[in-house]
């Protein structure tokens, strides 16, 4: 059943102190919305239980990109298509622009925010992998003050995560150290656009001179309750080099890393042979790659 | 149009203000904040040409350009548009002239039953204000997100690359 306006508030304070006294005051009671790409889906069908919302969209202290030379941080309130216009995000985090460009269409891009992607916290979540494999830390603030937290393990079980009933993201800081390495990223959906992802893969590696894997960062959306790092794949194959055992082994343990499920986009089977793959097509390309220490 | 009769007497404390300007004319409607900006074009402005097809920013049907930017009306909740500044297919030609692209989307056979071809006429002036000389390719990306279940897709892309031709040379 749809929902009836008149039984919603909303909003619209413009500036990020006087939304924070607003959560403060009243903690678990108040709804951030910002684009409403994924709120307003759920009050259409009815199914937004909390009946009073703050405006968050375009508040212009979550709607900044600054740039450090050690860092890039950008406002959680920057939309997809904010990403995706961004020189040195497309440059130096080309992970996270594609996934901006694989969500949903250019209307959609114009509205969902970064931000609104990790609180709205779905497992097939294109942008996830991407903070997940560039190791993101995210700055939390509330009234009680800001905090930075790695993003690593932000997530702790499906839509659960380590944020306070009265705080906000405030931005997204990405250190900018990865230019020697291989940035891969594939989607696998029903169609290119406006299809969630049956799996999306982001990866990041480099090799040492003799061929060995120096370094690689895994990370898989839509094969778990969470956006899922592959650590222990991770620690298996560095120091070694991309040879077609590696290859089978990586696959086999992909496999066995994740708990993908049945469900009407795909099936557990078929999420788990394609992660698989897509991670043994990862180190592949890795060794043709050239990308050294 | 104004719907506070079919409310039946309604409780209309809660409901806001609300000033923007719609294909060039100022407007002021009194709705509740969580209305769809969809609903406040149909119902309150009698703006009927925006269409709702999935009403959860799907199907494109819905697109409307606020501050020049594409969005789905059908998610923007009507206090967020306070202010802004909205076009929609009303708004596109300019009086008995049609626009560019509503003129080659008939001449290319863009338009079927036309409940997409509000939506795709709006994407496809957006893409046109962005890109001038879209690619093909663009053109797709464009309107990725806007489905057509009558043409195929063929003649609509047609119809941008005409409109884009005709601009292009007038």
């Amino acid at each position: 059943m749809r929902s009836d306006p008149a039984d919603y508030e909303l909003i619209a304070p413009g500036n990020l102190q006087a939304v924070l006294s607003l959560l403060a005051d009243e903690p678990s009671k108040w709804l951030p919305i910002a684009g409403g790409t994924d709120v307003m889906v759920l009050y259409a069908a009815g199914k937004l239980p909390k009946r009073k919302l703050v405006s968050v969209w375009n508040l212009p202290e979550l709607r900044r990109i600054e740039i450090s030379p050690d860092e890039i941080r950008i406002g959680a309130g920057c939309t997809y298509t904010d990403l995706r216009e961004h020189e040195i995000i497309a440059r130096e985090f080309p992970l996270l622009a594609s996934a901006a460009r694989w969500t949903g269409g250019i209307a959609n891009q114009n509205r969902g925010t970064l931000g609104g992607n990790i609180v709205n916290a779905s497992p097939a979540a294109d942008s996830l992998p991407a903070l997940l494999v560039y190791e993101a830390e995210l700055i939390l603030v509330s009234g009680r003050g800001e905090r930075r937290v790695p993003y690593l393990d932000f997530h702790t079980g499906y839509k659960k995560m380590k944020l306070a009933p009265d705080e906000l993201i405030r931005a997204v800081c990405l250190g900018r150290r990865f230019s020697n390495y291989l940035h891969y990223a594939r989607k696998v959906g029903a169609r290119e656009a406006q299809a969630l992802s049956k799996v999306c893969v982001a990866a990041l590696g480099r090799l040492r001179g003799g061929g060995a894997i120096d370094d690689v960062r895994i990370a898989l959306g839509s094969v778990a309750p969470v956006p899922l790092r592959l650590t222990e794949v991770e620690r298996i194959v560095k120091g070694r080099p991309v040879e077609p055992e590696l290859v089978q082994l990586t696959r086999k343990m992909t496999s066995a890393a994740i708990q993908p499920i049945d469900d009407i986009r795909s099936t557990a089977r078929y999420r788990s042979a394609v992660a698989g793959n897509l991670v043994a097509e990862f180190l592949q390309q890795l060794r043709g790659s050239g990308k050294t220490v | 149009m104004r719907h506070s009769s079919e409310d039946g007497g309604k409780d209309d404390r809660g409901k806001c203000e609300l000033s923007l300007t719609v294909n060039g004319k100022p407007e002021t409607v009194r709705v509740f904040p969580m209305e769809r900006l969809l609903d406040v074009l149909r119902q309150e402005l009698g703006l009927t040409g925006t269409k709702e097809g999935c009403g959860e920013g799907e199907c494109g049907s819905c697109s409307v350009l606020m501050n020049g930017e594409l969005v789905n009306s059908c998610l923007i909740p009507a206090l967020q548009a306070a202010g802004a500044t909205l076009t929609t297919i009303e708004g596109i030609a300019k009086g008995p002239q049609l626009n560019a692209l509503q003129a080659a989307f008939l001449e290319c056979g863009g338009a079927q039953c036309g409940i997409c071809t509000p939506g795709m006429i709006l994407a496809s002036c957006h893409l046109l204000n962005k890109k001038p000389e879209p690619t093909l390719e663009d053109i797709r990306e464009g309107l990725s997100g806007n489905l057509c279940r009558c043409t195929g897709y063929v003649q609509i892309f047609e119809a941008v690359e005409q409109a884009a031709r005709r601009k292009a040379s007038a």
